[in-house]
């Protein structure tokens, strides 16, 4: 049984979205999951997407390019620029969206990351919290989510459906 | 004006349940629909091109999605335009709550990546 904590808020007062999530790992290999490009590939696209960093300076000011990919091919760019870094206990980022020529698409909105990691008990907490300029940005962010995790969903029942019907 | 828009069967969709949301996404013709529209309304013409349908059944699929109250029609000087009705997909949302799955499908996929890279470190000390 997996009891480990997974708690998903929205904070309308404060345009956040947080989430804290508990792992069964010390804390330097989770730290390893979330600044590693190599291990960060294995699990940042939720399946069945895939996730492609091209490249990844993790230093302040540095900067982590990568794709979103979805089953047909299509890649969605973004972009995380480095604010701040303690190491195992905190980082921040500035994200983005973008092309891929690696040029920001300022039209949809950024919004600012900041991760917090500790450890007890042999088990790693890490807390998120993502801040957003306006509320709108979040509607907007969950939107878009949505119709990417609707268009998941769509071809998941799809195939459910055929499955049945074979 | 959106009272206008509703199809005639909206009075009693309660009690009959003629039309849902999921029989809106049971096609693939209108699950493309829905994901073309999303981003942009857009006229029938501009969304039969996409599709090697004729216009007739492309017309059809937007009548049902129309009764399914899961587009809106706007009328743009002689063009209608159909968008997606948001508030209405995010039933479905409800339904799957999707943006939290997104999050509970990268952390499951890290919890067993996690585990997988502390079993080997183990295989290693084992040796």
């Amino acid at each position: 049984m997996n009891n480990l904590q997974f708690d998903f808020t929205v904070d309308k007062s404060t345009n956040s979205v947080c989430i804290v999530k508990e792992f069964d790992a010390e804390l330097p290999l989770v730290w390893d999951a979330f600044t590693k490009p190599e291990i960060l590939d294995q699990w940042w696209a939720p399946k069945p997407l895939t996730s492609k960093t091209k490249k990844m300076d993790f230093i302040v000011g540095g900067r982590r390019f990568y794709a979103m990919i979805v089953p047909d091919g299509q890649e969605h760019w973004g972009i995380q620029d480095f604010t701040s870094i303690s190491p195992k206990t905190n980082f921040k980022w500035v994200s983005y969206f973008a092309d891929k020529d690696e040029n920001i698409n300022t039209e949809l909105p950024s919004s600012n990351w900041d991760l917090n990691f500790s450890e007890q008990a042999g088990k790693t907490k890490v807390s998120i919290v993502i801040k957003h300029k306006t509320l709108a940005d979040i509607e907007m962010l969950i939107q878009m989510g949505f119709k990417e995790g609707f268009t998941m969903t769509l071809n998941f029942l799809a195939e459910l459906l055929t499955q049945k019907v074979n | 004006m959106r009272i206008y828009l509703q199809p005639i069967g909206f009075i009693n969709a309660n009690r009959q349940m003629r039309r849902d949301i999921f029989q809106a996404i049971a096609d693939p013709t209108r699950r493309a629909i829905i994901v073309l529209i999303a981003l942009q309304a857009m006229t029938p013409n501009a969304i039969a091109d996409n599709f090697n349908t004729t216009r007739q059944a492309v017309s059809k699929h937007l009548r049902i999605l129309t009764e399914c109250e899961i587009v809106k029609q706007e009328q743009k000087g002689r063009e209608i335009f159909y968008s997606l009705e948001i508030d209405k997909m995010k039933e479905i949302d409800k339904w799957v709550e999707q943006f939290r799955n997104i999050w509970e499908t990268k952390f499951n996929q890290l919890d067993n990546l996690l585990s997988t890279i502390k079993s080997k470190k183990n295989e290693q000390f084992a040796i």
